[in-house]
């Protein structure tokens, strides 16, 4: 009885044993996977960019390189020209993201270095993160309705045309939209400054001013870089808030308080009632653009980030 | 001991991988098991969607056959048909020639209901504006761009009208409201047509684009002295002031349902790929239009079942008849009388392997 139960003691820790070893991974297995879900990522990226350029294949033969360069948006006519709603994008995202950045960085500061750990700054901390998860339909509500007016009242007084709506105003949003991302990156880089550093410029006399301004930011600049970048992206594909607030013309604009309109949201706009096929093409060449574009400004991102590259 | 813990185990894997396969098979062929549960497949027009989902709710409880609509719009609505994928097609635009064209098949168009696009705006005071045709065409291609203009005042004689400048505000996604609204513009203005002409969305000369109708209506609601258009049920829903429109008798109209469906009093041609818009009719609303389903005529297509083409059938003529009684008290414009008749003809052209399906 005792032999047997101690037998079926030492098979239970066996099968116990075996049980717990066989779900895990050899090396190389668990190299393959890896690089597997590595490789879907490229191959995935690599298909959406070919889905678009051959489902755009009509209006790039048609237009060539005019389309990024002409302004006429002619549905009726089936003219298509990117070139207003390519500089509507990236004056939007551009402006919001100058804008973020002065609420962000010292937002990043102030919980990464200032601020005492505790309920205060976690409240903080995960109010900002909240902001990421609005749905962007309602950031436009707001944006529209509460936002709109004021940016109106500002228009009146500056003696410009009272639109309310448009590139200054879609940019506001699309800063409150993004901070969330920049601000918990730029906080995250400068809690990982390492606490000698600091200790060391502090126990030189610096204030914690100094230190931050000189120690911190430039051991965190490219980190911080890196977050405001990972934003724009982020803003540059931003459809739903922005078509609510921006006035949707297309006209190249004049200035920042001028209605405008952005590649996502002419897509977001015109896509469920477009026929015919040329049309269709030519939004979804506003897609293709809208994805190099994207690309480009990564591709400088990563340059910039190299550039600053972190010693010490 | 331990021998039978893991045949339990694998056992009840079986069991279980069973249970997937039957809950598979069971939604796979869920549909054919029952003769009467046909289910019918469109997409297409937003317009008509309150009225539709309530009509094939009420069809469903009644004869046991599911239609399930997507309101994706009515370009991907005419989409879909011509890629044969759905039963039928919803639009608010008559088909081009060219999707006509593409479409291999000839495809009818069966009105189910009318609706009407109303000029709203935002004015101190709310006054109840008129306009002429003209007035709006110039209005909206920034040619008159205050509302002291003569040309408003003198048909307004009552009116306050204040010293500012019109902001024009348009839909700035593709619609069916832009599309009746451009449609009744390119037939009253020259200019109209060949500077802008129509479609589901345009090149605006001027203006600000709001998205949907509640993009406009807030645009409208904000900016003083602007003027922008939206479906007649919107702003019926939403108490937004609007102004009459004269039609091409000379009379100024109010939009209401009753005038919508009077648009439809005139000549109506067999087809039915008949705009209201600028309507003969006297008491006609000038700025309405039709909501059609697009079906194939020879439903022998992409292996439809002959029942399914009866069934099609069958909800089409409900749709024109018996269905009509849901479309007042949701607003929509019912179908006159002419146009009732007009759809009957087409109901009955639909055939099955050339044979006409309805007797």
């Amino acid at each position: 009885m005792n032999h047997s139960r101690a037998e079926v003691l030492v098979l239970g820790a066996k099968t116990e044993t075996m049980r717990w070893r066989k779900p895990a991974l050899s090396e190389p297995s668990f190299r393959k996977v890896l690089s597997i879900a590595g490789a879907f990522i490229l191959l995935l990226l690599l298909a959406i960019f070919f889905s678009l350029v051959i489902a755009s294949f009509p209006s790039i033969l048609n237009f060539g390189i005019r389309f990024l360069f002409s302004s006429t948006w002619d549905p009726v006519r089936s003219e298509f020209g990117a070139f207003p709603f390519l500089l509507g994008t990236l004056a939007t995202s551009f402006l919001g993201l100058v804008i973020s950045v002065v609420f962000s960085l010292p937002i990043s500061i102030f919980l990464g270095e200032y601020s005492v750990p505790g309920t205060g700054a976690t409240f903080i901390k995960s109010m900002i993160e909240l902001l990421a998860g609005v749905p962007s339909v309602i950031y436009g509500f707001c944006g529209l309705f509460l936002l709109a007016p004021l940016v109106r009242a500002l228009e009146l007084k500056l003696g410009v045309t009272p639109y309310g709506v448009g590139i200054f105003t879609a940019s506001l949003v699309l800063s409150i939209m993004i901070i969330p991302y920049s601000a918990s990156i730029g906080r995250e880089v400068i809690s990982l400054v390492p606490s000698d550093l600091k200790e060391a410029a502090l126990s030189l006399g610096a204030t914690r001013f100094e230190v931050i301004r000189k120690v911190i930011l430039p051991y965190a600049g490219s980190g911080i870089v890196a977050g405001i970048l990972l934003s724009l992206g982020r803003a540059l594909g931003e459809t739903m808030a922005v078509t609510m607030v921006i006035g949707n013309t297309n006209f190249i604009p004049k200035g920042i308080f001028s209605p405008a309109n952005t590649l996502a949201s002419v897509i977001a706009n015109e896509f469920t009632e477009a026929t015919g096929s040329l049309y269709l093409a030519s939004l979804i060449e506003l897609g293709l653009v809208l994805f190099i574009v994207t690309t480009i400004i990564n591709l400088i991102g990563k340059l910039i980030i190299r550039r600053m590259g972190v010693e010490g | 001991m331990n021998h039978s813990g893991k045949s339990l185990l694998r056992r009840g894997r079986n069991k279980f991988l069973g249970l997937i396969t039957i809950l598979l098979v069971s939604i796979v062929f869920g549909g054919i098991g029952h003769a009467k549960d046909v289910e019918l497949i469109g997409a297409g027009a937003t317009f008509p969607y309150p009225l539709y989902s309530k009509m094939f709710d009420v069809y469903h409880k009644e004869y046991g056959v599911k239609v399930n609509y997507q309101a994706i719009g009515s370009g991907g609505g005419i989409r879909q048909l011509i890629n044969k994928t759905v039963d039928f097609g919803g639009s608010d635009a008559i088909m081009t020639d060219k999707e006509l064209a593409e479409a291999s098949a000839p495809v009818i168009h069966i009105p189910t209901c009318a609706g009407a696009v109303v000029i709203t705006y935002n004015l101190s005071g709310n006054p109840q504006l008129r306009f002429t045709p003209d007035v709006i065409a110039d209005i909206f291609l920034g040619k008159i761009s205050k509302w002291t203009d003569r040309r408003i005042s003198s048909i307004n004689p009552g009116a306050k009208l204040p010293d500012t400048n019109i902001t024009v505000v348009h839909r700035s996604d593709g619609s069916g409201t832009t599309f009746i609204f451009s449609g009744y513009l390119s037939k009253v203005s020259r200019e109209w047509k060949e500077k802008v002409g129509a479609g589901t969305s345009l090149n605006w000369p001027t203006g600000l684009g709001g998205k949907g109708n509640p993009g406009v209506a807030g645009l409208v609601q904000q900016t003083p002295g602007s003027i922008g258009y939206v479906e007649l049920i919107y702003a019926l829903q939403n108490k937004m002031p609007y102004g009459m429109v004269k039609n091409k008798k000379g009379k100024f109209v109010t939009a209401t349902i009753a005038s919508t469906s009077l648009a439809a009093e005139t000549n109506l041609p067999d087809d039915m790929k008949v705009s209201l818009t600028d309507t003969d009719a006297l008491e006609g609303y000038p700025i309405s239009g039709f909501t059609w389903i697009l079906v194939y005529k020879e439903q022998n297509y992409a292996g439809k079942s002959e029942e399914k083409a009866k069934e099609v059938v069958k909800l089409l003529w409900w749709m024109t008849h018996e269905g009509q009684k849901y479309t007042e008290p949701l607003e929509y414009a019912p179908l006159s009388k002419k146009a009732v008749e007009k759809a009957e003809k087409l109901i009955k052209s639909i055939s099955y392997k050339s044979s006409v399906i309805m007797k």
